[in-house]
Formats: C-alpha cells, structure tokens, sequence
C-alpha cells in the first residue's frame, strides 16, 4: 500500500509544474470581466478609459478622451481609444500593453483607477485570444517631435510581449497622448449594462473630463461640467489600524529599522514616537526590540494594542473624493434632460479604515421629475471615480441600500427592506487607496462591516435631505390647496350667497384667516424708465397679532430709495422696515420708489425676507436665513 | 305661486341664509349632508320601506373639495330660484350644460351635478320636481282601464281613459305626477302589473291580458323612473289597487323588484314617496325556472357577484329572496321572461301568470 502512495504522489509530481500567469487568466477569463460578449466590449473601453483618466489627472492635465467602435465583422468589433495624456516612453510601451501584472500603481498606497496593473494587457490578451489580431499603439510624449506606434502581441506562456512591428510617425495636432487600437469578440448592446451606460455614468463622477463616443456612426459628447482637477493625490504609508497580521509580519521581517519604536514610526502613517512607545508598553513588548526578531505573539500583542490606543485617522491627501459641489454638477450636466425636481445635497463623509486602508464615501441622490418611477430605484455605482455595471446584487452598495427602511424617507419599499422603488437615482462613490472589490474584474466592492456602515450613514444623510423636501412639497401643495380655496372659492361663495339672500357681501377676513393661518406676504413690481415702484402687501391670515420686520435686497448696494410710504428702519444695502403690530386679518402695505437707472431684469428676481413668523407660517417670503445675522453685525458695526 | 315652490324657494333660501351668516360670523362655512350608502339605510317598520339612516357627511370649505361643493350647492340653487320664479324647468342634463359657465364651480360631469341635484333633495326635505328639475328620459307608458285627469300645458284638465283614449303604445307617465298635475277619476281595473321589458309588455297587449284580467299594464323600461314608481304608489295608496311584479329572471331585475317595493339606495330618502311595500313580485324566479323547465342562459361572473351582495343587502334578508337567491346560485342559471315563449305565444297569459297571480291571490 505504501508504495502505492509514493508512486501516485511521485506521478502528480511529475504533472506539478509553473502555470504561467498568462495561461491562468486564459482559462480565467471571467475573472477579468471577459465572460461574456456584452460584457467584453464594455470591459475593453473601461480598462483604457480608466487608464487614460489616471494618466491625464496624474500629469496634471484636462482629460479630453476620444472612444471610438465600429462592427468590423459579424460580433467583432474594432475599439479605439485615444488621449490627450502625458503619453508612455518607448521602451516601456511593450510591457504596459503586452505584460500582465507590469503597472505603476500596485505598490503605491493611494487612490487611482488602476491598482493591479493588469487591466490594459489583459485587454490586449482578450483581442488577441478571440480574433488573433494584434494591438495597435501610438504614442507621443511631449518631449519629441514624433510617435511611436507598434504593433505589439502577447506571449502568454512567458508573459511577456512581442513586437510585430514598430515605425516613427508624426502626429498631426497632438501635443502628447496615447492611442490604441485592439479588435476584439463581442456585442454591442444598450441599456444598463452598455458601454454608452458606463461613458455617461463616467462623466458624471469625472465632471472635469470631456468624452467623446463615435458608435457606429451616431457620435455623443459628455461636455466638461468643471475646469477643475481633482487635487492631485499623494501617495502614502499603510495605516496600522485593522492591518492585517501577515502583512505586519512582513512588514516586520523585511524592515530596515533596528527599533521597534522607529519601525512604527517610520512605516506607519500617523504615529508618533510618543504613541509607538504607548503601543509598545500596552503591547508589553520593549520599544527598542528590533522589528525581525519580534515573535509571532509579540506581533499579535501589537496590533492589539492599537486598538486600545487613539490613533488619528489617516491622512486624506491620498483620497481624492469628488465633493459635493462636483457630484451635484456632474448630475445636474448629464440628467438635466430628465428635469428632476430634487437634487439632495450630496454627502462627503469625513475618511475612514479598513484593514489599514483610509477610505472615503459620497453619496448624491437626484428625485422626480421626468425620472421613471415604476420600478426600483437606479444606482449608480462608483469606486475610484469608475463606474461600476456589473453584479449589483453581491455589491457592498446593494447591501447598504437595502438595510435601510426607505420608506420613513419617502421612497416606496415592499415590506421596508429590499431595493426602494420611485423616480430616484442613488449615486454611491466609494473611494479608497485600495477599494476592497470582490475580484481581479474590479466588478463589485466587497461588504466590509466598515464600508457598509459609512455607505449606509452617507445614504440616510441624503435620504434625510429628501424627506425635508417632500414634507416641504406636501405643505407646499396644501398651502396652495388653501390658497385656492380663499382666492378662488370662497369670495365667490360670499357673492353668490349675498345675491342669493339679497344683502351686501359679508367681509371674509376672519374666516380666510381661519383657513389659511399663515403669514402672507405679496410683493408686485413696477417699472418704468429706470423708476422702479415697489409694493409690499402684508396680510396676517392667523390668529394671533403679529410683530414683523421686513426686509428686502437693493438690486444694487448704491440704488437709491426715492420714497417709501412707510419710513425704513434702516436705508443701506437693503431696507428694512419694522411692523410693530400687525393684528389678526389685518394688512398692512408697504409702497416704495427705487431710482438709479434700473433695469427691469434688476427688480425680477427682490427677494423679501420677514422676521417673527415661522417659516411654516410665512407664504410669499423667506425667513431671515441664517448668514444673514453676520452681514447685518458687520454693516451696524461701521 | 304654487305652494309646493314656494317651500322650496323658502328652504333653499333658509341654506343660502345659513352660509351667508357663518361667514359674517367669521366662521368657516360648512353643511351637514346624509350619507347616501348601502350602511346608512335602516327598515321603517311604520312605513314599511328601506330610508336613509342617520349618519352625516360635512362638506366644509376648509377643505378645497368641500368648498367647491358649498359653491357648486349655492349656484344650483341660484339656479333653481331662476327657474322658479321664471315658471321654467329643465332637464338634468340641460343644468349639466348650463354649469358649464359656472367657472369654478362647474361640475366634471353629469354624474356629479346629478347626485348634488339630489343632495339638494335632501338637506332642504323637498322633490327634484319641487326644483323644477326632471330626468330627460320619457316617462313609462300604461294601458288599461283607468281614467286620468291630466292639466295640459295650458293650464285646462284633460280626461283621458288609459284604454279607450290611447293607442297601442298606451298613456305616457309625465315626469311630474303629483296632484297638480295628474289625478285619478274612475278606476276600472283590479290590480296593476309592472312590467320589465317592451318585449313582454306588447305581448300581454296584444294577447288582451289587461282586458282578460281586468289589469292595468304598467311597462317599467329597465329600472323604473321616479315618476313611474310615484305613478304606482299613488294608485296603490289611494285607490287601492294591488301592485304586481313582473320581470325577467336574474340578479339585475331582482334589484329593479326591490327599488319598486323596499326603496333604492340613491333615493333612500324618497322611500316614503316612491316605494310600494306590498307589490308582490311574480317572477321569473329561479323556481319558475326548474317548475316550467325554461330556456335558460349560463351566470356570468358579474351576475354571481351581485347575487351574492343581493345576500348580503338588508333589503333581501327574507325567507323568500334567501332561498330564491341561493337557488340561481346553485342551479347558476338565468332566464328572460321571454323564455316562456317556448311553449306558444299565449302561454304567458293563458297558463303562466294565471297560475302565478293565483298563488299570491290576486287573481
Ligand atoms: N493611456 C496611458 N497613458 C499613460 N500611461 C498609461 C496609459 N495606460 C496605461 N499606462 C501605464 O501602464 C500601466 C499599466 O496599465 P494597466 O491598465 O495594465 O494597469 P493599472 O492601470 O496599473 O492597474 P489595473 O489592472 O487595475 O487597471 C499603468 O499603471 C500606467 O502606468
Ligand atoms: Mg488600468
């Protein structure tokens, strides 16, 4: 028996050998994201378009991005996609294009596109495994007057590439940039998961890119939306917090530092000497050990002890989130064509840790209007500022979305859980010095307890900014429902009541009062040869008296206030007029005179702001806002 | 002016009065509506018919639907008071059309104007007829001997025998049948007997019945009109003459049965004036439908739900609807009255309702 065993391990023996890693991911093509027609095509435009954006924001540069695919052949397709960035040296064109694993990113700690440096060259396999042609590429650094373009294949077995052939040509009106061409196998399709789809969704989270798509003859341009780049990120040194014990090990092991203490220092981020040497004493291990000689348990101790000791969080130089401002542009620039009613602030939340990884969440969420709103809600999916199309259901976004009960915020949810359904678009941005997906295609973020949690927090954020805007829609809708009944209805219900009983209109202050229980202000303008005539009627439709003031803007700070029926409390930028008592169904009108050549655009768009009514109350005005108190301070000041 | 408009234009006024000083008094305008629904009708034992119950809708202008119904109330009854004092009338439908321009406080359609027309009915306790307000379908024709005197247009009384005066589509019921218009002289025949279809209704005419059996035929048209069923009170109350029924055997003609003797629910509030306790209904029942072994038609699922609210309705809770009910559920078949043509023409008036008529004794 024993020898038997002997033979059959000395026969797998002789079947063990290297797999090269271009074989393995041949037959593994589906973890690259090349598992399906559809599928590949959108994979193909995503690894270049991705890798032209890194290469754009790293050299400082406008991205401008031209992606081009036309049917060649019955399922093949030619993609072109060209860029305006800093361009690839020659010698280097070869192992970027044909060698996987070869990339500037993997070992750098901070947020880009790329981190495998995989990507391209898997692009270039694919093409060249489904139609046995070869990659085309040109590129032009700005060093040299002329560009290289090759014509480069993949030698799986060895990993390494092959140049088929190689010239020296000029490049009409580029500056610098790269372009490349790879004909590959699959299907154009639209809708959710299409290569249009993730162009669109890429612009919105790259509102300073510029994009243009020839598709089979049909050409869209996503314009830029900002002429801002995101700041450059900084690369940085891992985070000890949630690091996870091999790769302290390794750390230790290969270290150059003689003392435990500098070692903490020197290769974490954020810690002192003063914390190392708390770490070290709650770790009970000496501060000065030499890092390689540390003992398993001692490392172990370690890493305990940096959770009992306050850490500050890392650095955020190398995340580059896309901030508020930007989201909401960016949204505003693709969906303005669906006029929704609603863009909720978007949310940035404040930098956090997984495994020693800072991460960084945002959350935009966009309501009504033309949005459709049969069916769930649609999410936009974004790590690293790139879309992502693909397995929703396994995404750390999915699962935050449906821990919530969106029902309390407004949205339609079966049962509160699941997916909520209504005309809403939920975006997500994940971004992180090393975004946790599920595998090497970069499809899906995995549910990490940390990251779900941040999602969820940035989710109700939003989701609390749209309930505040239905409720305000809803009291909105039911002040203008009374509106209509004392405008319309009810001076009509006097008249035909008085006619029918043969008497004189009774007074309906009172009772319109009574319905309505709300301050209300109207304001008219009047125009005529750079004379403005202003007047201000106050109605108190509640039941209470009330003392107010009113103020409204100059349309410039040097117009002039030629007269006013009731004399300002003060005359400066703006005026301000002080009501002392305004009793219950009483008016009071406010007539005013501007000069100083005004245009009739100046006086459109007054806005008129009442103190001493609540903001639930007042119609046709807004209540003081809240910076309003700082102006007014400095102005009395002077 | 003739009394009966004169309480109108007084409770109408009384209405308008009762909006006008809530607003002078600052409040905000309401008024108080019976609900009009199968829950809100209770049996009068004293009168023996279905009337509406005592719970209320408010229609309060604090509410934009409720102030559009107070307004919309208001012009309809300007509008009558017009009409009134104008000695006019008009058609449903004609006020639908005028509301038209009355901006605000137009209706979306006839449906609404109606029902408010009959709202009025309500809160001010008198007849659409009192408004000067009419259906515009053409009143139900009779034949038999009886005679009418009925005040022309012109104002004169016309004597007219509902036999010998009348041609073979008989003597047509005016909408407004009360006493200023229409009075009953000489009654020559036994009972009365109310009949569905124009179809049936020839037949008995043309077979002689209401000579044979000394009956006045009475064709109801589908669900009689209002005038149709205050035409059969009034001859049943005042000159006592017994009221029989007589349609075709499914669920929709057993409700047409219950509005001529318990009261429908839309006019629950006219029982007293519209509904005749004792008629009789004679068939086709589901009885007749296996005793005479009749052609029949399958039940749709319609019919079978509205046999089973027909259990569930008040106003069928008898012995006799319970059992006939279940039994076109059970047998789940229907009949016209037609039907009892395959056994010859005559068989209707030689076998059938003889028989019938025999069984409730009237005949
Ligand atoms: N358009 C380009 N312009 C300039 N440099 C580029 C361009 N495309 C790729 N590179 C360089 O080639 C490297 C390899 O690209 P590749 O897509 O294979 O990997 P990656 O982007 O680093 O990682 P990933 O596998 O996650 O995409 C990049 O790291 C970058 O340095
Ligand atoms: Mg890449």
């Amino acid at each position: 028996m024993g020898c038997n065993v002997d033979s059959i391990a000395e026969k797998l023996a002789e079947k063990q050998k290297e797999i090269s890693i271009g074989e393995f991911f041949e037959r593994n093509k589906h973890i690259l994201g090349f598992d399906t027609l559809t599928k590949s095509l959108v994979t193909a435009v995503k690894e270049g378009v991705d890798n032209s954006l890194d290469a754009c924001e790293e050299a400082d540069i406008l991205p401008d991005i031209t992606v081009k695919i036309d049917e060649i052949a019955y399922q093949e397709y030619r993609v072109v996609i060209e860029d305006n960035g800093p361009g690839i040296v020659k010698r280097k064109i070869p192992d970027v294009f044909g060698k996987l694993l070869y990339g500037s990113r993997f070992h750098d700690i901070r947020q880009s596109r790329g981190q495998q440096g995989i990507g391209v060259s898997a692009v270039v396999m694919y093409g060249q495994l489904s139609t046995g042609r070869p990659t085309i590429v040109r590129s032009k650094i700005a060093e040299k007057e002329y560009a290289i373009e090759m014509e480069i294949t993949m030698d799986t077995k060895r990993n390494e590439a092959e140049i088929v052939s190689e010239e020296v040509v000029l490049w009409e009106g580029k500056e610098h940039g790269t372009k490349f061409e790879t004909t590959i196998k699959g299907l154009l399709r639209s809708g959710e998961h299409s290569v249009f789809e993730y162009l669109k969704n890429t612009a919105i989270v790259n509102p300073h890119a510029r994009i243009t798509f020839h598709c089979d003859g049909d050409t869209t341009v996503f314009k830029r939306a900002t002429d801002q780049l995101p700041p450059p990120t900084v690369a940085v040194k891992p985070h000890i917090e949630g690091i996870e014990l091999g790769t302290f090990v390794k750390m230790a092991k290969e270290s150059d530092r003689r003392k435990l203490g500098s070692f903490l220092v020197n290769e974490f981020s954020r810690i002192s000497y003063r914390t190392a040497r708390e770490i070290a004493s709650k770790a009970d291990v000496d501060d000065d050990t030499n890092p390689s000689s540390l003992t398993l348990d001692e490392c172990k101790r370690i890493l305990k002890a940096t959770s009992k000791v306050k850490i500050m969080a890392p650095e955020t130089d190398c995340l580059s989130p896309i901030r508020s401002m930007l989201i909401k542009k960016g949204l505003k620039n693709v969906l303005k064509g669906y006029r929704p009613e609603f863009y909720s602030p978007p949310t940035t939340r404040e930098p956090r840790v997984y495994s020693g990884n800072p991460f960084q969440v945002e959350v935009g969420l966009v309501y009504g209007g033309d949005l459709p709103s049969e069916g769930s809600v649609r999410v936009l999916r974004i790590a690293n500022r790139v879309p992502l199309l693909y397995k929703k259901g396994g995404c750390a976004t999915t699962t935050a979305i449906k821990n919530i009960d969106w029902r309390i915020y407004g949205l339609d949810q079966r049962g509160g859980s699941g997916m909520p359904s209504g005309p809403a678009i939920i975006m997500i941005h994940v971004a992180s010095t090393r975004v946790p997906f599920t595998s090497e295609a970069k499809e899906a973020i995995a549910d990490i307890p940390e990251v779900v949690d941040e999602i969820e927090r940035g989710l109700r954020e939003c989701a609390r900014h749209l309930r505040t805007h239905l409720n305000r829609e809803k009291r909105r809708k039911k002040i203008s429902r009374k509106f209509r009944i004392v405008r319309e209805i009810l001076p009509m219900i006097a008249e035909k009541s008085a006619d029918i009983v043969d008497r004189d209109v009774p007074p309906l202050e009172t009772v319109m009062t009574k319905i309505m229980g709300v301050v209300y202000v109207e304001k008219s303008f009047d125009w005529e040869n750079g004379v403005c005539r202003g007047i201000l009627d106050i109605n108190n439709y509640t039941p209470k008296e009330k003392e107010l003031v009113i103020y409204i803007e100059k349309p410039y700070p040097e117009t002039e206030l030629l007269k006013s029926s009731i004399e300002p409390a003060f005359d400066g930028e703006y005026l301000k007029w002080d009501i002392e008592s305004l009793s219950s169904s009483k008016g009071e009108s406010i007539e005013f005179e501007f000069d100083g050549g005004l245009e009739k655009e100046d006086v459109g768009g007054l806005e008129v702001y009442v103190e001493g009514v609540k903001e639930t109350s007042l119609i046709g005005a807004e209540t003081l806002p809240d910076d309003w108190g700082v102006e007014l301070a400095e102005i009395e000041k002077e | 002016m003739e009394k009966r408009y004169e309480e109108a234009m007084d409770n109408l006024a009384r209405l308008a009065t009762q909006i006008y000083e809530q607003l002078g008094g600052g409040e905000i305008p309401e008024m108080q509506v019976t609900t009009r629904s199968k829950s809100n009708i209770e049996f009068d034992q004293r009168a023996g018919v279905w009337k509406l119950g005592d719970s209320k809708t408010k229609r309060s202008a604090k509410k934009l639907s409720g102030a559009r119904m107070i307004l919309r109330s208001l012009y309809m009854m300007d509008f009558i008071k017009e009409m009134i004092e104008a000695n006019k009338s008009s058609t449903l439908r004609e006020m639908y059309y005028i509301s038209e321009g009355w901006e605000k406080a137009k209706f979306n359609d006839q449906k609404e104007s109606d029902r408010l027309a009959e709202d009025m009915e309500i809160i001010t306790d008198c007849l659409r007829e009192d408004f000067k307000l009419r259906p515009e379908e053409d009143g139900a024709r009779v034949i038999g001997d009886i005679t009418i005197e009925e005040r022309t247009r012109k104002g004169d009384l016309r004597r007219i025998n509902c036999r010998d005066d009348v041609g073979d589509s008989g003597y047509t019921i005016p909408y407004n049948v009360e006493e200023d218009k229409v009075n009953f002289t000489d009654i020559g025949v036994d009972f009365m007997i109310a009949i569905e279809t124009g179809g049936m209704f020839d037949r008995l005419v043309e077979n002689g019945f209401d000579e044979t059996a000394n009956a006045l035929l009475v064709h109801l048209k589908g669900q009689p009109a209002r005038s149709t069923r205050r035409f059969m009170k009034r001859l049943n109350e005042e000159e006592g003459l017994p009221l029989v029924v007589f349609t075709d055997g499914d669920p929709w003609s057993f409700r047409i049965f219950a509005s001529i003797s318990f009261g429908a629910i839309n006019s629950a509030h006219l029982s007293e004036h519209l509904a005749t306790p004792t008629a009789e209904y004679v068939g086709v029942t589901a009885s007749d439908i296996l005793n005479y072994d009749l052609p029949t038609d399958k039940l749709k699922k319609t019919d079978r739900t509205a046999l089973e609210q027909e259990l569930e309705d008040p106003r069928f809770n008898t012995r006799f609807w319970r059992d006939e009910i279940e039994t076109m559920l059970e047998i789940n078949k229907k009949a016209e009255q037609q039907a009892l043509a395959k056994y010859g023409l005559d068989y209707v008036t030689d076998v059938y309702l003889p028989e019938k008529l025999g069984e409730i004794g009237v005949l």
